[in-house]
């Protein structure tokens, strides 16, 4: 489905979030989003994702930090981070290669597709590349199995793929 | 096959944009649900027999009327655009192509029930259809869809959209409460339902995105009109989702009680490559399997049931006679483990225990007792054991697997280590490359 170019994600070291503040344009994002809510605790997922496109995953200073600004306990915080899969809490790479594991896609060969990623990047599961550029992980139902199988780069849904394609697309990413 | 009714705007030009709703009428039933008082749109609602499409299959009128007239609380709507249950991708195809149509069904049902507030829970993965919302949303803000004052009455709706970040439990309408108030995704012990004691302790709603794209044209032809399309218990046209093993998977829109033979053959072009139909799980992961030889079952809530498992969101997943059963059971029940919010220990221990069980079986590991075990788990998992639907979700694929296909689990425990082989089709998990030592 996706023709336009993934960007990479912004991935900060985590020296830079050990000890975080919000800019003033993260600031203004936060009232917008308290705003939607009779309650502040209820803007905890939406600023976590602020966060998470800021600095490309949740450290234990995110935390705290939004602890901080949503009055709410930091094992609070990491408790509902914890539950959520999709908030990292680990610096990943620039491209995080989702591949969709559930009964749909494995019905059309995801495993060729996995098994490839593989060999190709010399990584496993959970692992990231040695350039950094990519990080592999297994997730579930992507809920566009009428287009499997389906890989999920970054926020981009990559449908109908053959290890021909994902070649190609890899190509572009690693190029760019 | 009558025409499409929710995916009208299918291959349009800018289906998605306002200006396209409008020129297909959209926009007109929310004009003349102004027009109405709250109670009279409910009535409507509830003679068109709509159905929740979510999975369950609750009359939407009906559970708008339990929300309480004279609460002094506010009331807030919510649409649950957390389609995750595998095997279904109709809302997605909803958000894609129809927005706006989601949006005036959000605006009708919010207006019937009271809220001047409504979230869509979309799940995290959709980040694009999460835009998409958006902008239809600032759209219809400005034609006065939305907003203050919509079209010039004195009801006014702000509707916000709250992305998930990745739990399937957060489908379940109280653990996406719990979601919303930025908890973990635990659900509640119901009652208090929703309607009753909701999010922020308000009374809510909660509907299915493609429940709230059927109310605008109920609202616009009368519910007699909606309840004369599909059979008399399952009213109005259904979106199919189906993949797997077929030619062309996709959505499809027909109305209920299609056969699945129709679905299969005649929409979807028959099976892949010529192969032989095997099994189908016919709502969405957790709808037991059927066998090959229920295909001509009809899709409607009522004959899904009566042939033993239920139509739930209308996710079709078509296996050829290639499928492994025992390796399918695994791949079903490692997503339960992996979702399992583990409140309750039969499903956190049971979705765990029934993987291992499952897992060694197709590794050549399997013990005589393992299928007695199974249906065990599947009896101590189930019907009321735990405070949300996910044991049963689970354990309605254990025990319809083994009722059709448990020969294969009896031949693989009969075979027992010397079926490990590289020849069967490997998971791509680190445990399993482990096991077959790749």
């Amino acid at each position: 489905m996706n023709e336009t170019m993934t960007s990479p994600l912004v991935v900060a070291s985590p020296d830079e979030v050990t000890d975080v503040t919000f800019d003033r344009s993260m600031e203004v994002q936060i009232k917008r989003t308290l705003q939607q809510y009779p309650d502040s605790g209820a803007a905890l997922l939406p600023v976590l994702w602020l966060c998470q496109e800021r600095w490309g995953w949740i450290s234990r200073g995110i935390m705290e930090a939004v602890g901080k600004r949503l009055d709410l306990a930091p094992a609070f915080v990491e408790g509902v981070v914890s539950f959520y899969t999709m908030y990292q809490r680990r610096p990943p790479g620039k491209y995080l290669l989702q591949v969709c594991t559930t009964l749909s896609c494995q019905l059309c060969d995801t495993s060729a597709l996995v098994d490839h990623l593989r060999q190709r990047l010399s990584i496993d599961f959970g692992e990231t590349s040695g350039d950094g550029l990519f990080t592999l992980v297994d997730v579930q139902c992507l809920g566009a199995c009428g287009e499997a199988p389906v890989i999920q780069i970054n926020s981009d849904y990559h449908t109908d793929l053959t290890v021909q394609k994902l070649d190609a697309l890899l190509d572009r990413l690693a190029g760019q | 096959m009558t025409d499409p009714i929710l995916l009208r705007a299918r291959g349009l030009k800018n289906s998605r944009s306002l200006a396209t709703y409008q020129k297909l009428g959209g926009y007109s039933a929310l004009e003349k649900t102004l027009s109405m008082t709250p109670a009279e749109v409910i009535e409507v609602v509830k003679a068109s027999g709509v159905r929740g499409r979510g999975g369950a299959g609750f009359p939407a009128g009906v559970k708008w009327g339990f929300v309480p007239r004279d609460a002094a609380k506010p009331k807030y709507m919510i649409c649950n655009a957390d389609e995750s249950e595998p095997g279904t991708f109709k809302d997605r195809e909803l958000i894609l192509v129809d927005p706006h149509m989601v949006l005036e069904g959000i605006a009708i049902a919010s207006y019937a029930i009271g809220a001047n507030t409504a979230y869509i829970y979309i799940r995290g993965e959709f980040v694009d259809e999460a835009r998409i919302l958006a902008k239809a949303i600032a759209e219809a803000k400005r034609k006065k869809y939305l907003g203050e004052k919509i079209l010039g009455s004195g009801y006014g709706l702000e509707v916000h959209i709250h992305r998930g970040a990745g739990a399937y439990i957060c489908g379940e309408e109280t653990a996406l409460i719990e979601s919303i108030e930025g908890k973990r995704g635990l659900p509640r012990l119901k009652p208090p339902f929703p309607a009753v004691v909701g999010v922020f302790g308000c009374p809510t709603v909660v509907n299915n995105v493609e429940t709230l794209a059927c109310v605008p044209h109920i609202l616009e032809h009368g519910g007699a009109w909606f309840a004369g399309i599909g059979t008399e218990r399952s009213t109005g046209t259904k979106l199919f989702c189906v993949s797997g093993h077929v030619e062309r998977p996709g959505v499809y829109e027909a109305p209920m009680g299609i056969t699945f033979r129709e679905i299969i053959e005649d929409l979807c072009g028959g099976m892949r490559g010529g192969g032989e139909l095997k099994a189908f799980i016919p709502g969405g992961s957790s709808a037991p399997v059927l066998p090959a030889d229920k295909i001509d079952t009809a899709a409607d809530f009522e004959s899904v049931a009566q042939a033993g498992s239920m139509l739930g969101s209308g996710g079709l997943i078509v296996m050829d006679t290639t499928v492994d059963m025992v390796w399918a059971l695994e791949n079903l029940l490692i997503f339960y483990a992996h979702e399992s919010c583990g409140q309750c220990t039969p499903c956190r221990e049971g979705s765990d225990w029934a993987v291992d069980i499952v897992r060694r079986i197709r590794r050549g590991y399997g013990r005589p007792g393992d299928i007695e075990t199974l249906h065990r788990i599947a009896r101590f998992a189930s019907q009321g054991m735990t405070i949300c639907p996910l044991g049963d979700a689970f354990c309605g694929p254990i025990a319809s697997f083994l009722e059709h296909f448990g020969h294969e689990f009896e031949e693989a425990i009969s075979k027992a280590s010397s079926r490990t082989t590289k020849a069967l089709p490997i998971l791509p998990v680190q445990s399993d490359r482990e096991m077959f030592g790749i």
